[in-house]
């Protein structure tokens, strides 16, 4: 594949700022649109423009693990998520939350977890895949 | 008093399995300790078990119950009485032992550590069904005692024989305990309680209830599969493929003997059912008397043994089936027996084979001077089981006996108990005396005597059987008459003695073992007799038919997974929505559903250029002739649904479908490359058929759509979500709120298996990616909202 300098150039510096977006998505999502979903796949997004712009080695280099850590990641905290609550005798999965907001953050409690951990899923999911496919490609 | 025990013991299981886990890793680190170590916890539950022995003998029992899932009827509840008590000091006991065993017997093996953690875990297990109170509990421990048999069956799961033997028993006890799942939750129906004890309260409410044959029939068959009745008796030998001390443990001193226990457990709930006598006696006796017949057949030491367990087991099943207070109190014995003297001849048959390299009875003779414990061991044991006093296994004979001749129809009974007795007294001979002062047939065998840890255990359980048997008044009162009271459900005196005085069951004992030693001698000759005849008889024997049954089931499995799961993606989807459009439009059909167009805004003009847009990409998806310009066509109907979204108010959905549609176009991106070129390969009519199935598919999901609209039922929960959103949920954004919270549970499992679907992608990737390999079709990591 020939690479385009307009593109890459452009990536370099979309990227990040497609990553804060999302994360953006991620937190704003409980009362405004966004979500963990999609944040997860704008992240995912943004990274394979990246993948696809340079290389996929360059995106391995920099993603800082494995995508398959971010899945098992994500559904890890997804369940500590739904298990905090048990071990203060509510039902699973039942919603926590800290009385005072955070600053930046806003408010915080188990949802956001689990969302987080659904933007993780997303994420890792979408990497592994298309990166597997994009590393086939370049074989 | 009793019940802080209880709780401490079963405290002590929890952490056992714990510590079941770091097995591996101390056997890695301390190769010579680990045994030792490890067999610290049987002992401590051993010896829990003996300082709670004299209260159980005063008559108390003791119950410990934690709530675990109180909507299901399921909780922790642990009984001790002393049927359970002398069952978890024969699992603890002999466990010890056999980690002590194993790790001599394997010495240096590379999966030891897993050795012990699946050995420690069983025995969890088994003293969790010899302890639980309720029978979902006893349920679940159950099943585990069938997963961890699998996994030592098969320990040695590079060879095949090993393997196919794992899945028999994983089969034919895994079937069982679907039917015992079924006939506890019959009882659980006729009762309204899984706790056994309820149960046992309202056995006359229980006995002339119409479902409790059922019940009963449907818990038989967990009991005979597991304790190895006829017919489904013959996965036991098979299971000898697993190393000697699991045949020792598992396969004839404890997990076999669960369905009799269970059955034990069961006497005073279902021991009035007029079935119970006549059901249990035919299938004990058959096993009994067939069992035995199988058993002078055999020429490995391991078969031998393993044939005699399970006529052992036919004898338990047919004295609980008499069900007298005689009867009782001579299974609650020979339970203990049969435990100590086989798991000794079978511990001794290891050390035999460890010493020789064969367990041939046909090749060994005269290896008692090279190896005198283990033929000590050996012998001893022998002598129990054959009968002989002052062992153990001569008072449980003489009862065995008595309990006959006192029986209904004392002749028959008594006939066939003395020939599968005299059988068992010819393997005792063939096993404990032959190998080891017989002739021997085979110069090169080399015996030598192992490390104490080859022979220390099995002559301890031999010393043992001999030392109950010498103090039978202390056995009897100490650990006989506790278990017999807990199957009855009131105190029994257990009276045992070696001299009774000249009495019939004397001269039987006396004939059966002028019978087996005279058939014994005779074993050139009687063995290959017997062993024909069985041959003639095995194409109609269960084994032959459990093989016929999985073949079939595998040749079905097969046929319907290349018709159902041919690999090509187009047929996939076709079934889908061809099987879709005949269910719904059935029902749509046959619920007379009236179709009436809901009043609807009039479309504005931006409606008519997205559909517009939408059909003609459409159409002319159909036609193209290039994958790049499908690949866009496709792009712009998903962009135009985005835009409707945004349009019909619902921004969520629209920003989730622009990012699938973009990941979407990535993906074909990366496999544009790697699929054939582009070219129409169906013919004209396979065309106008799909074109046919297509439309049948759009029509249906119309009329589905309008149907919705109409009824609009889903206005009341809509209202719910808007109006607790916020108050409970702490979120103004009601579709995150739903995913995260309200149905937060769906979300879970749609990203577990959106993870999962992500390692079969890829494993798809890393298969199919070779040169030359059809690469398949990736399915989008998509979700519907």
């Amino acid at each position: 594949m020939k690479r385009s300098i307009l593109l890459a150039t452009a990536a370099r510096y979309l990227m990040p700022l497609m990553l804060i977006f999302s994360v953006f998505l991620l937190l704003r999502g409980h009362n405004e649109i966004g979500g963990g979903f999609v944040g997860g796949l704008v992240a995912a997004s943004a990274l394979m423009l990246y993948g696809i712009a340079i290389s996929p080695a360059a995106l391995r280099t920099l993603l800082p693990v494995e995508p398959r850590l971010l899945v098992g990641l994500g559904l890890l905290a997804a369940l500590t998520s739904g298990l905090l609550p048990v071990l203060t005798g509510r039902p699973f999965l039942t919603g926590l939350w800290l009385k005072t907001p955070l600053p930046v953050i806003g408010k915080v409690g188990t949802p956001l977890l689990f969302d987080t951990g659904v933007y993780f899923v997303v994420v890792g999911v979408v990497m592994w895949i298309l990166l597997s496919l994009a590393e086939e490609e370049a074989k | 008093m009793l019940t802080s025990q209880l709780t401490w013991l079963v405290l002590t299981l929890a952490g056992g399995v714990l510590f079941a886990a770091f097995a591996p890793l101390l056997r890695r680190r301390a190769e010579r300790l680990a045994a030792p170590l490890l067999a610290l916890l049987p002992l401590a539950v051993f010896v829990q078990l003996l300082a709670a022995l004299p209260a159980v003998q005063m008559g108390e029992t003791a119950q410990a119950r934690f709530d675990w899932v109180p909507a299901l009827g399921l909780s922790l509840t642990f009984t001790l009485d002393g049927l359970g008590l002398a069952m978890g000091l024969l699992i603890a006991g002999i466990g010890a032992l056999v980690i002590l065993y194993g790790g001599a017997y394997l010495h240096g093996h590379p999966s030891l550590g897993r050795f012990y953690a699946v050995v420690l875990l069983f025995m969890t297990a088994m003293l969790g069904i010899a302890l639980s109170g309720n029978a979902l509990l006893l349920f679940v421990f159950w099943e585990l005692t069938s997963i961890t048999s699998f996994l030592l069956i098969g320990f040695e799961h590079e060879r095949p024989g090993a393997r196919a033997a794992a899945w028999q028993a994983l089969l034919v006890t895994g079937g069982g305990g679907l039917a015992l799942m079924a006939g506890f939750a019959l009882l659980a129906v006729i009762t309204g309680s899984f706790e056994m004890n309820v149960w046992a309260a309202r056995a006359a409410e229980i006995a002339v209830h119409p479902l409790a044959p059922a019940a009963f029939l449907l818990i038989l068959g967990g009991a005979a599969t597991k304790s190895a009745q006829f017919p489904f008796h013959f996965w036991l030998p098979n299971a000898m493929e697993a190393p000697t001390p699991v045949s020792a443990y598992l396969h004839s001193a404890t997990m076999v003997k669960a369905g009799v226990f269970l059955l034990a457990r069961l006497f005073p709930v279902l021991g009035g059912l007029p079935l119970w006598t006549p059901a249990l006696t035919t299938l004990g006796l058959l096993t009994l008397v067939g069992a035995s017949l199988l058993a002078l057949a055999q020429t490995d030491l391991k078969r031998l043994l393993a044939y005699t367990t399970v006529s052992a087991l036919g004898m338990l099943v047919f004295l609980l089936g008499l069900g007298t207070p005689l009867a009782l109190k001579t299974a609650a014995l020979f339970l203990v027996t049969h435990a100590l003297y086989k798991g000794a001849l079978f511990l001794s048959a290891g050390s035999v084979d460890h010493g020789t390299g064969t367990r041939d009875i046909a090749r060994l003779g005269g290896i008692g001077r090279a190896m005198p414990f283990t033929a000590a061991a050996a012998g001893l044991a022998a002598l129990s089981m054959a009968g002989l006093p002052p062992l153990l296994g001569f008072i449980a004979k003489e009862l065995v006996y008595e309990t006959t001749l006192e029986a209904a129809a004392p002749l028959l009974l008594t006939g066939l108990t003395l020939v599968a007795n005299a059988a068992t007294v010819v393997v005792a001979v063939w096993v404990g005396w032959r190998p080891f002062w017989g002739r021997p047939g085979d110069d090169h065998l080399h015996p030598h005597e192992g490390t104490p840890g080859l022979w220390g255990p099995p002559l301890l359980l031999a010393l043992l059987g001999l030392a109950l048997g010498l103090f039978p008044a202390l056995t009897g009162d100490g650990l006989i008459a506790p278990m017999t009271a807990a199957i009855v459900g009131q105190s029994v005196k257990v009276k045992l003695a070696l001299w009774h005085g000249l009495t019939p069951m004397l001269g039987l004992s006396a004939l059966t073992l002028l019978l087996g030693v005279g058939l014994a001698a005779l074993r050139r000759v009687v063995q290959p007799r017997i062993a024909a005849f069985w041959r003639a008889l095995a194409p109609l024997g269960p084994a032959n038919l459990y093989h016929r049954f999985v073949h079939g089931l595998l040749s079905l499995a097969s046929w319907q997974t290349a018709v159902l799961q041919n690999g090509y993606l187009r047929v996939y989807a076709l079934v889908i929505v061809l099987t879709t459009a005949a269910l719904a439009g059935l029902t749509i059909v046959l619920k007379d559903v009236t179709l009436t167009l809901s009043p609807w805004q009039p479309p504005r003009f931006y409606d008519f250029i997205l559909v517009g847009v939408i059909l003609t990409a459409a159409f002319l998806v159909t036609r193209s002739r290039s994958r790049v310009a499908t690949i866009a066509l496709l792009g712009s109907i998903g962009f135009s649904i985005a835009v409707i979204f945004l349009l019909y108010s619902a921004p969520d959905l629209a920003m989730v479908q622009f990012a699938i549609e973009t990941l979407t176009v990535i993906l074909f991106v990366l496999v544009l490359y790697k699929l054939p070129k582009f070219s129409r390969l169906s013919s004209t009519p396979t065309r106008i058929a799909d074109v046919f199935f297509a439309l049948t598919g759009g029509l249906l999901m119309t009329l589905i759509m309008l149907l919705v609209s109409r009824h609009a039922s889903d206005a009341s929960a809509a209202a719910y979500y808007a109006a607790n959103s916020l108050s409970q949920a702490n979120g103004r954004n009601i579709v995150n709120v739903i995913l995260v919270d309200f149905r937060g549970l769906d979300t879970l499992g749609e990203i577990t298996v959106l993870a999962i679907a992500a390692i079969g992608v890829f494993s798809l990737i890393r298969l199919g990616g070779k040169p030359g390999r059809k690469q398949r079709a990736v399915p989008k990591g998509g979700r519907t909202k």
